[in-house]
């Protein structure tokens, strides 16, 4: 098994793993406020139009488009994708930007949802089966939208790692795993998943999507990389360096205008 | 009309999101290496792991120079 099948195992399974625990705080705040019914309809519903996409997209777009200018678009999205990861990593990291909360968002759901008009008689867990009806809209939009939209970066991260490296095959076991592993811990605490540490994996996600995206843009553009596969590594390395680097310098420049604000105020 | 540009932005949001100096670098580091790799004269293929691994060595720096730029836009100014 080569670098890149490696890469896009850990890849999908790491950024799978940040947004399934994302998409678990909506479908928990649901299925506590609405019932569980029709939250898992909802959720499943989303995973079987996420798996219809990966399969249908992959296949045609790889049909489709010659290789070449599949590596050079796919790359470039990648590319671009991966730096968005990386850079909200680091705006977190360094202050610029509220790190992610997925206590705060879940109690923000759960407040949301209650204002929501509750479901009609019977649709709440507790009531028997014979009385509900056949399903609570707001619970299943709301967890099928939650379950969409967060999957949708995994389906894309798939779709290209697959696309460009020739092979879905180690995307789809990381992403399928973390999505089974982190649904099963959800279902163990029954909370939302706070203890995961969203930032770090985004940022090692980012890194590898920038990694990989340079490397295949870069040969669709025509350039040659030195020690070939083995350059995306090299890049790995590059990029972490490069991010740390860039880390503390930001870090050492708000602590800075802080003091500098605080003497403001103080007169000191 | 309005169905199209929602479709459009919501797929603006998810790839470019509100770094849109960062997509527009990448997109322009890009056609200038493919424009150095192919108009330039030299023989991508000929020239081995001559000046196009050379070439290949400075995409990673324009995107570093790209990243940190992007975030000093967005630094806390005193």
């Amino acid at each position: 098994m080569s670098t890149q099948w490696w890469i896009g195992l850990v890849s999908s399974f790491l950024a799978s793993g940040v947004e399934v625990v994302e998409a678990v705080t909506i479908v928990l705040a649901v299925g506590v406020t609405r019932g569980w019914r029709s939250a898992w309809y909802g959720v499943v519903c989303a995973a079987v139009l996420l798996a219809a996409l990966v399969a249908l997209l992959g296949a045609t777009l790889q049909t489709l488009i010659p290789i070449d200018a599949l590596r050079i678009v796919i790359g470039t999205l990648l590319l671009i994708f991966g730096l968005q990861w990386l850079r909200k990593a680091i705006m977190r990291y360094t202050g610029l930007k509220e790190l992610h909360d997925e206590e705060k968002i879940y109690e923000r759901e759960v407040a949301e949802l209650r204002e929501e008009p509750a479901a009609p008689s019977g649709a709440i867990a507790g009531v028997s089966a014979q009385s509900r009806p056949a399903i609570d809209w707001t619970a299943f939009t709301v967890s099928f939208k939650g379950v969409l939209l967060e999957g949708l970066e995994v389906v894309f991260i798939v779709i290209t790692f697959g696309l460009t490296a020739g092979d879905s095959t180690p995307a789809v076991i990381g992403a399928v795993a973390a999505a089974l592993l982190v649904t099963a811990a959800a279902l163990l605490v029954h909370r939302p998943l706070t203890r995961v540490p969203e930032n770090t994996l985004k940022f090692v996600v980012g890194i590898m999507l920038t990694a990989f995206g340079t490397f295949w843009a870069g040969e669709g553009v025509g350039l040659q990389w030195p020690g070939e596969d083995l350059a995306i590594l090299g890049l790995l390395v590059f990029y972490a360096v490069s991010a740390g680097v860039i880390i503390v310098g930001l870090r050492a420049r708000t602590k800075g205008e802080s003091g500098k604000a605080q003497e403001a105020v103080t007169g000191v | 009309m309005k169905y199209v540009r929602g479709f459009f932005a919501f797929w603006y949001d998810f790839i470019v999101g509100d770094a849109w100096e960062v997509a527009a670098g990448v997109v322009l580091s890009l056609l200038l290496l493919y424009a150095l790799a192919h108009f330039s004269g030299a023989d991508a293929q000929t020239a081995g792991s001559g000046w196009t691994s050379y070439a290949a060595l400075l995409l990673p720096l324009a995107i570093v120079a790209l990243l940190g730029y992007s975030l000093w836009r967005v630094r806390p100014r005193g």
